[in-house]
């Protein structure tokens, strides 16, 4: 079909989280510009099947944006050249015939390589858990409006609350720093009723297990913010950093 | 003081240390400021050797020049240190890279700058700080600061040496100015770009007087 491309990819290939991985060039053919990335991947994929070789290993499953999964980082940015979409929302007509794309995985040594382009993102559970929920007993649900919440409250939760937990605020850092990722976890809770008897508590948790895993320290350069599909905006660090002084230095709580 | 380590092993914590001492610092390059535009007073140096004179011996000011060097070894120590903690977040870095894109280069490079800034700063205290507070009071050897000044800067590699200074720290405070009053927590519709605008035209302004002091020195431009 006309308009079709041809393309050369540099995909990262590494075995393990062991073994040393490296850049292999693959070339594929007649793609759509319809197709979504993913889908090139697809097509790559079946054609190595059908080789005999083996195919390459990526994250993916909603393929609309809300899952988180597609952690690529193409052409020197996480989810492509894009602003404020995931991979699997990126396009092939967002490239042109003849080009050369490298995809690499997330790179931090927090989210370690499991498979080519496949990243182990189970720090990010491990913070969620050491604070980033509200304990209420089980039971029915109480009815939506029985607590009020002001309008700008609830937007601010809501735009907390986009995050998908993708990691590309890790991927676009220069210091792998997770602070976009956890200061959305905590603010959505933040600007709630429901996050108030935890919320000291809550954020120094969660940023404990932060510092653990081996993220970096933030520079405030902005990078997450720009990258982030959600675009989950600074706002939400300079709180968190308010809420965890006063959880030290104010609150009554241990 | 137990409550306090927090300061010492949370990320956050070493992060409000580098923006208190930073914000400290630049109340420092105000005041440093202020009273070296002196010079452009054309006296001869008079009234900025008065003012020299009063920083020299006002023992107010020499105390708070001991929390001045505090303030700064910290921010320097504390800046290595996340530099060195920060680089161990990626060991593997990628092979490509658009940095560029999403975030500023200076903001990517404060560890740089701040480097270049300390190399600056040894140089300059050895030309000024170590002759007029320790030399001087040691030799009892009488030269002004403005004598001193005019007899450093003669020297056209030292003026570039103190141009590039200014051009690190330009670079340094552009991002700095407004990135610690983000890490204290002050992000707000209402006035954050009051500060970004204010962080701006301080780090232009301010390094530029600084830089034209040399420059003036050097062409004779001031007597
Ligand atoms: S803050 Fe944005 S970039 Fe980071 S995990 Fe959430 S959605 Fe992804
Ligand atoms: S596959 Fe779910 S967000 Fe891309």
């Amino acid at each position: 079909m006309s308009g079709n491309m041809n393309l050369t990819l540099k995909i990262w290939r590494q075995k393990n989280t062991k073994t040393k991985g490296t850049l292999v060039d693959y070339k594929v053919k007649d793609i759509s510009p319809d197709m979504s990335f993913l889908e090139m991947f697809d097509v790559l994929n079946e054609d190595l099947i059908t080789k005999g070789d083996d195919p390459i290993a990526f994250d993916h499953d909603c393929r609309e944006g809300i899952c988180g999964m597609c952690s690529m980082h193409i052409n020197g940015r996480p989810h492509g050249p894009k602003d404020a979409i995931t991979t699997c929302q990126l396009h092939m007509r967002s490239f042109s015939d003849g080009d050369t794309i490298v995809v690499e995985p997330w790179r931090a040594n927090a989210f370690p390589i499991i498979k080519d382009l496949t990243v182990d993102r189970g720090a990010f559970d491990r913070i969620i858990g050491a604070g980033g929920f509200i304990s209420v007993n089980t039971g029915n649900a109480q009815d939506g409006n029985t607590l009020p919440i002001a309008k700008h409250d609830a937007d601010a939760a809501f735009a907390a609350a986009a995050c998908i937990g993708c990691g590309a605020c890790v991927a676009a850092c220069k210091n792998a720093s997770a602070m976009l990722f956890v200061s959305a976890k905590v603010n959505q809770l933040a600007h709630l009723p429901q996050g108030q008897p935890e919320r000291m508590k809550r954020v120094k948790a969660m940023v404990a297990q932060m510092d653990k895993e081996g993220f970096g320290a933030c520079t405030n350069t902005g990078a997450c913010s720009a990258e982030c599909p959600k675009e989950i905006s600074l706002v939400n660090i300079a709180a968190m950093n308010r809420d965890y002084l006063k959880a030290n230095l104010i609150s009554l709580e241990d | 003081m137990a409550a306090l380590t927090f300061i010492l092993k949370s990320s956050i914590g070493n992060k409000i240390i580098m923006g208190l001492t930073g914000l400290f610092l630049i109340v420092f390059l105000m005041v440093h400021c202020f009273v070296n535009s002196m010079i452009f007073m054309n006296d001869g140096g008079v009234l900025f050797n008065e003012a020299a004179e009063f920083m020299g011996n006002n023992v107010l000011i020499r105390t708070m020049e001991i929390g001045l060097f505090a303030g700064l070894f910290i921010h320097i120590f504390q800046g290595l240190n996340l530099m060195i903690k920060n680089r161990k977040a990626r060991t593997i870095g990628y092979s490509v890279q658009n940095g560029n894109v999403s975030s500023k280069w200076y903001s990517r490079s404060m560890g740089l700058l701040g480097t270049l800034l300390l190399v600056f700063l040894i140089i300059h205290l050895r030309h000024f700080w170590y002759v007029s507070r320790l030399t001087n009071e040691i030799t009892g050897h009488s030269s002004t600061m403005f004598d001193e000044m005019k007899e450093v800067f003669a020297n056209l590699w030292v003026v570039i040496v103190y141009v590039l200074g200014m051009i690190s720290l330009s670079y340094h405070l552009m991002h700095g100015f407004q990135s610690s009053f983000q890490t204290m927590g002050w992000n707000h519709n209402k006035y954050t770009p009051a500060i970004k605008m204010i962080g701006f035209w301080f780090s232009v302004i301010v390094p530029l007087i600084f830089a034209s002091m040399p420059i003036a020195l050097h062409l004779g431009l001031i007597k």
